[in-house]
């Protein structure tokens, strides 16, 4: 019997395919297994609502934490997605197709520098600017939110691009005939029209600046306490598990897991959400 | 200048509200029209004819600066509206296109509401009075014969209702902006007969107010509905005259092989 390429080929991807998703719910399953017990343990709302952490004292509350990752996250998105959004703009509407097709491959490339690059920039730049300027030691919550705004621009201004530039001509045409200027054709119709995509886009970024950590470490300065100004430092989720991990043992390490099975459920319901966004037709 | 029909035995023409004169227009190297001369009669459906790639769709683009979106377009010759250049330096374009409306060759309602899409030309021009823009909305959906369908359904996503609904929002967005003109893209090649009718009824009934240039592929369609015809072939306004007479009796041999059903 000859067995032709076609379907070995076939079985071959679609065996690479399924290890894949299935390496993604081992991960899943073994986090949940690690820290489930744990949060049952010590009380699912005692784990999420109060904010001292003393791992060797068994303390384990996550609250400033979860605190600091959101306002972390809050003000990238404040920097990043206007930013973003804008830049998306401009490329796809009032830029030439052929400088277009030189700046979209470079801000694409922005997303494959290591985080630890820009970790590094916010030490060295961001943090003594903060520092001399506002106050502060500089490594705080404000220079994460920056270098994290400046992380998501990509993700946003890609997906952005590319919802952006499948909106039909015919809408800028008909808003144009009506004696709109370019600008109001853009922010009135062709903007309307690509919400989801451009919604889809903040949400993935979203999702990336929370659980973006080599960069968080390097500048927010990792202090384990409630913020009441964004310059003071912070120690975000993924940094808590990054830096205590390695010494890590028993509760600890399962309190460790459990902030984890945190982190995946926020990263799991933003990109729900994105992918909702995305599914959503436009012309609502 | 006021060109005259091609064939001497044609009625004398109305008013122009349009006039193209000697209009020369290139794609980068490539020449869509070459001198082509005439008018646009006040009131009346001016219909534009001829096989694919004649001309005929850059003719229309060329009266309300729709093409100045290509890149690499050049325009020479004179277009007049009311007997001023629209090519003038001094033209505001968003204006000239207020008083030059375009209907498209698909139905482009935008994805809004059917409000929102009526009322999208007012507020560009930056008007907010509330009554004013119901007003308005009310008087261009009964203009074109949507009001009944739609006023339950004001607030519904225009991009749901059937496609020849669509058109005639599209034609109501327009009429809310009060046009002198109406430019038609083959209007109707993307409905059925029986819209098409509509559509077609909707034209006669407009141009007491307004006057109207349509392109068409559709031959039966100009004759129908238009007073004057003008045939066009590869950039060259071959003929214009009245419709009837450019019909039963064209001057040119080559309007007599296309509307034959010889090419095209």
């Amino acid at each position: 019997m000859r067995i032709s390429g076609d379907k070995i080929a076939k079985y071959v991807f679609l065996a690479i395919a399924c290890s894949a998703i299935a390496s993604l719910l081992l991960i899943a399953l073994f986090i949940l297994l690690e820290g489930l017990p744990f949060i049952l343990r010590y009380g699912p709302w005692k784990f999420l609502s109060t904010s001292d952490w003393r791992p060797h004292e068994g303390a384990f509350g996550i609250a400033p934490m979860i605190i600091s990752s959101l306002w972390i996250t809050a003000g990238a998105m404040l920097i990043g997605a206007p930013l973003g959004v804008a830049g998306a703009v401009f490329l796809s509407e009032f830029v030439p197709k052929s400088v277009m097709c030189i700046i979209k491959p470079t801000i694409e490339l922005l997303a494959g520098i290591p985080s630890v690059v820009y970790g590094f920039i916010g030490v060295m730049v961001l943090a003594p600017l903060i520092r001399t300027n506002l106050g502060g030691p500089g490594l705080s919550l404000l220079a994460a939110a920056v270098i994290l705004g400046i992380m998501v621009l990509p993700t946003i201004i890609s997906i952005s691009v590319d919802a952006i530039g499948a909106v039909p001509n015919a809408f800028r045409e008909g808003a144009l005939a009506l004696g709109a200027t370019r600008w109001q054709a853009v922010r009135m119709v062709v903007l309307k029209a690509a919400r989801s995509g451009i919604i889809a886009s903040i949400i993935l970024a979203m999702g990336r600046a929370v659980g973006e950590t080599m960069a968080v470490i390097m500048v927010a300065g990792n202090t384990i306490r409630t913020p009441h100004s964004a310059l003071e430092p912070v120690r975000t989720l993924t940094a808590n598990i990054a830096i205590e991990m390695s010494a890590a043992t028993g509760m600890h390490r399962q309190a460790l897991f459990a902030t984890g099975v945190v982190l995946f459920v926020v990263i799991m319901i933003l990109n729900s959400l994105a992918m909702a966004a995305m599914r959503r037709k436009g012309g609502r | 200048m006021i060109p005259t029909p091609t064939n001497p035995s044609d009625p004398p023409l109305p008013t122009a509200k349009m006039v193209v004169a000697k209009l020369d227009l290139f794609y980068g190297a490539f020449q869509a029209l070459r001198q082509v001369t005439m008018p646009f009669a006040k009131n009346h459906i001016t219909a534009l004819i001829g096989p694919s790639g004649c001309g005929k769709s850059t003719l229309l683009r060329v009266l309300n600066r729709m093409n100045d979106l290509i890149p690499g377009v050049l325009v020479q010759g004179r277009v007049e509206l009311d007997g001023l250049d629209i090519y003038a330096p001094a033209t505001d374009v968003c204006e000239l296109r207020t008083r030059v409306g375009m209907v498209f060759q698909r139905p482009n309602p935008f994805p809004l509401s059917v409000r929102d899409n009526v009322l999208f030309g007012l507020r560009v021009a930056g008007v907010h009075h509330r009554a004013r823009l119901d007003e308005t909305m009310e008087r261009s959906l009964r203009a074109a014969w949507l009001w009944d369908n739609l006023k339950d359904r004001l607030h519904h996503p225009a991009l749901e209702l059937p496609l020849d609904q669509q058109q005639r929002l599209c034609v109501a967005r327009l009429l809310a902006v009060s046009p002198e003109v109406i430019l038609m893209d083959e209007p109707c090649s993307a409905l059925d007969p029986i819209a098409t009718a509509k559509i077609e009824e909707l034209m006669l009934e407009l141009k007491r107010d307004y006057s109207i240039v349509i392109v068409t592929h559709n031959m039966q369609q100009a004759a129908r509905i238009s007073d004057y015809t003008g045939y066009m072939l590869l950039g060259d306004m071959v003929e214009f005259g009245d419709t009837g007479r450019l019909f039963t009796n064209p001057a040119d041999t080559r309007t007599q092989d296309y509307i034959s059903g010889r090419y095209g």
